[in-house]
C-alpha cells in the first residue's frame, strides 16, 4: 500500500510517504514556524524525493488531534481535501498513538502527552505488545498534576514521552525518555497505524478530534447552567 | 480610456473558494463572468447564540464543509477538477483560522490535481462580484462597505487597485452591528436596521463625520457613540424613542456621508462607472440613493444581486480569472494573511 502521513499536530511537522508498506521517505521537523507555509512543499519534497505521484497513492493517514487546533486543522484540511481530489480514503490517527509508537519496545505503560497550557494536558495510556502499541486508556485532557498521580497509582513502570517535557520535567521526574529524538512523534508511525485502520466515514465527515470544546462554546454552556 | 485591452479567455474555467470569515464557499465560473456554480454554507445559525462570529468555531465549521462544498459546486456546475484551468481561494484579509482551511484546501487540490494555484484578496473579490454582473469598464470607482471594509477604491485597468480613503476607525457594517447591539436587535444586526429604517423617520440629526475637506476617510465610531448618547439623554427624561426613528436617523447619517464622498470623489477623478461592493451594498437605503444620484448624473453604475453582495466564492473566482490572464500565480508557500493590503 502506498500512504501519505501528514502531522502538524504539535510544533513538530511530519511528512512521510510508504511505498508498498515500506517507508520510503520521512521528514520531520521541530521548530516554531508555521505550517501553513511549510507543509505543502514538505509534502511536494518528500513525495518527488520517493518518486511518488498523487494518484500512486492508495491512502492518506493524517494525525487527527488532539494538539494545536490550527495546526490540526492544517493537516486534517490538507489530508482530506488531497484524498478526496484523488478519490482515495483519509484515516485519522491520534497524535497521542503516533507519539506512544516511539515506545513500543518498553515493557510497562506508555504514557505521550502535549502540553494543553494551564497545567493541563493531552494525554492517554498505551501499551506495547509484539512490538505495536495498543491504547489502554482513552485519550484525554487533564490536569498533568492528577494524570501523573493516577498513573503512579497502576505501580507498574511507565515511560512517559512528549515535546513539551521540558515544560513538565519535574513531575514526570526520572520516568521519562531519555533520547531526546523519542519525545517526537514520526509520521511513519502514522502511516503504519493508518495502514491498519479501516477507513469507515466518508472523506468529507472526516474531521479534527479536538478533545476539547471551543471556548466561547464552553463558556456559553456554562451561563446556559447558571441560568437554570 | 476604458477597455485595458486584457481579455479573458471565454473557456477559462476557474474553481474558487471562500473561507474568510464565517461562509464556506466554493463555485466554478467560465470565462472570468459567467457562474457555473456558487455555492454558499452560512453558518449565521452557530453563531446567533454568541452575538458575532467566533473565530474558533468558525474555523471548525470550514473544515468539516470544504470539501464537501467544493464537491457541490463542481456537481452544480456539471465539471470534474480536470475540466478546471486553476484554483482561487480568498488568502486575506479576513479571521486567520477560517482563511487557513481554504488555502490549504487550495494548495492540497492545486497539487492533487496538478493545478496552478492563485491567491485573491479578498475586496478584489467584493469589486469583482460586479463584473458578474456587467463587464467592468475603467476607470472605475469602487465603495466598499461591509463588516470590515469602508473604502473607495480607484481602478484604472483590470487587477489595479488604488485606495482613495477607508475608514479610520469602524467598518460602516460594523458601526450597523454596534448601534443594532444597543438597541436589543438579534444578530447580524445590519438588516434588521435597514427594514427598521424603512418603517420610521429620520427625525434625530445626528452627527456627519466630514473630516477634512479634500479627505476621502471616513470615521463612523463618532456616530455610534451619539446614537448612545441620544438614547440614554432621552432615558433619563424619561422618554422612549422609537428603534425606528434611531435606525432611520442613524441610517440617514450614514448614506448621506457615503453617498456625498464618493460623488466628491466620482468628480475628481473623472471615473466613467461606479460600482457598490461588500455585504453592506446589500443595504435596500443605501442601493436606492446610490442609484438615484447616479442616474441624475448619468453615471454608469453596477451594484451586485444580494447574493453576490455577500461572501461568496463566485466573486473570487472572477477576481482570480483575471490574475489568471495576467499569470499572477501562487506557490506551495501561499499563507493565508489576516491582514493583505489591496495595493501589491
Ligand atoms: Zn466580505
Amino acid at each position: 500500500m502506498n500512504v501519505l502521513a501528514i502531522d502538524t499536530s504539535t510544533y513538530v511537522m511530519g511528512v512521510a510517504v510508504l511505498r508498498d508498506g515500506q517507508v520510503a521517505g520521512e521528514m520531520v521537523t521541530h521548530v516554531k514556524k508555521n505550517h501553513s507555509i511549510r507543509l505543502m512543499p514538505a509534502i511536494r519534497m518528500v513525495m518527488e524525493e520517493a518518486d511518488m505521484k498523487p494518484e500512486e497513492l492508495d491512502r492518506i493517514a493524517v494525525a487527527e488531534g488532539p494538539g494545536s487546533y490550527t495546526g490540526v486543522r492544517i493537516g486534517v484540511t490538507t489530508g482530506k481535501t488531497m484524498a478526496w481530489a484523488l478519490g482515495i480514503p483519509v484515516v485519522g490517527v491520534s497524535s497521542l498513538e503516533a507519539l506512544a509508537a516511539n515506545g513500543r519496545y518498553f515493557d510497562g505503560l506508555i504514557s505521550p502527552f502535549i502540553d494543553a497550557r494551564r497545567g493541563q494536558v493531552f494525554t492517554g495510556l498505551y501499551r506495547s505488545r509484539g512490538g505495536e502499541v495498543e491504547r489502554v486508556d482513552e485519550d484525554r485532557l487533564i490536569l498533568h498534576e492528577e494524570w501523573v498521580t493516577y498513573v503512579r497509582e497502576k505501580e507498574e513502570p511507565v515511560l512517559f514521552l512528549s515535546p513539551d517535557l521540558l515544560k513538565h520535567k519535574e513531575l514526570v521526574g526520572a520516568d521519562a525518555a531519555i533520547n531526546p529524538a523519542d519525545h517526537l512523534g514520526r509520521p511513519s508511525a502514522i502511516a503504519f497505524a493508518g495502514m491498519k485502520k479501516e477507513p469507515g466515514e466518508a472523506v468529507h465527515l472526516f474531521a479534527p478530534n479536538y478533545l476539547r470544546m471551543a471556548e466561547a462554546e464552553s463558556k456559553w454552556l456554562e451561563a446556559q447552567k447558571e441560568r437554570e | 480610456m476604458g477597455d485595458d485591452g486584457m481579455k479573458i479567455n471565454e473557456e477559462l474555467m476557474i474553481l474558487g473558494i471562500e473561507t474568510s470569515c464565517d461562509e464556506t464557499s466554493a463555485s466554478v465560473v467560465r470565462g472570468g463572468r459567467e457562474i457555473l456554480s456558487n455555492v454558499v454554507s452560512s453558518q449565521i445559525e452557530s453563531h446567533k447564540r454568541f452575538g458575532g462570529v467566533v473565530p474558533e468555531i468558525a474555523s471548525r465549521h470550514h473544515v468539516e464543509q470544504v470539501t464537501y462544498i467544493i464537491e457541490q459546486a463542481l456537481r452544480e456546475a456539471e465539471v470534474t477538477m480536470d475540466d478546471v484551468d486553476a484554483v482561487a481561494v480568498t488568502e486575506g484579509p479576513g479571521l486567520v483560522g477560517a482563511l487557513l482551511v481554504g488555502v490549504n484546501a487550495a494548495k492540497a487540490l492545486a497539487f492533487a490535481k496538478g493545478k496552478p494555484l492563485i491567491g485573491v484578496h479578498h475586496i478584489a473579490g467584493h469589486i469583482y462580484a460586479n463584473h458578474l454582473v456587467e463587464e467592468l469598464t475603467f476607470p472605475l470607482l469602487s465603495l466598499v462597505v461591509s463588516g470590515g471594509h469602508t473604502e473607495l477604491v480607484l481602478m484604472d485597468e483590470h487587477g489595479k487597485y488604488e485606495i482613495l480613503g477607508e475608514t479610520r476607525d469602524d467598518a460602516v457594517g460594523e458601526a450597523y452591528d454596534k448601534v443594532a447591539r444597543t438597541i436589543g436587535l438579534p444578530y447580524p444586526g445590519g438588516p434588521h436596521m435597514d427594514r427598521l429604517a424603512h418603517e420610521g423617520e429620520a427625525s434625530i440629526e445626528l452627527p456627519r463625520a466630514w473630516l477634512e475637506a479634500d479627505s476621502f476617510d471616513f470615521s463612523f465610531s463618532g456616530l455610534k457613540s451619539s446614537v448612545i448618547t441620544t438614547l440614554h439623554n432621552a432615558k433619563q427624561r424619561g422618554e422612549e424613542i422609537p428603534e425606528e426613528t434611531i435606525a432611520a436617523s442613524f441610517q440617514a447619517s450614514v448614506i448621506d456621508v457615503l453617498v456625498t464622498k464618493t460623488m466628491r470623489a466620482v468628480e475628481k477623478h473623472g471615473v466613467e462607472r461606479l460600482v457598490l461592493a461588500g455585504g453592506v451594498a446589500a443595504n435596500k437605503g443605501l442601493r436606492a440613493r446610490i442609484s438615484e444620484v447616479c442616474e441624475e448624473r448619468g453615471l454608469k453604475m453596477t451594484i451586485p444581486p444580494l447574493a453576490l453582495c455577500t461572501d461568496n466564492a463566485a466573486m473570487i473566482a472572477a477576481a482570480g480569472s483575471v490574475m489568471y490572464e495576467k499569470g499572477q500565480f501562487a506557490d506551495d508557500r501561499l499563507n493565508a494573511q489576516p491582514g493583505l493590503e489591496l495595493e501589491r
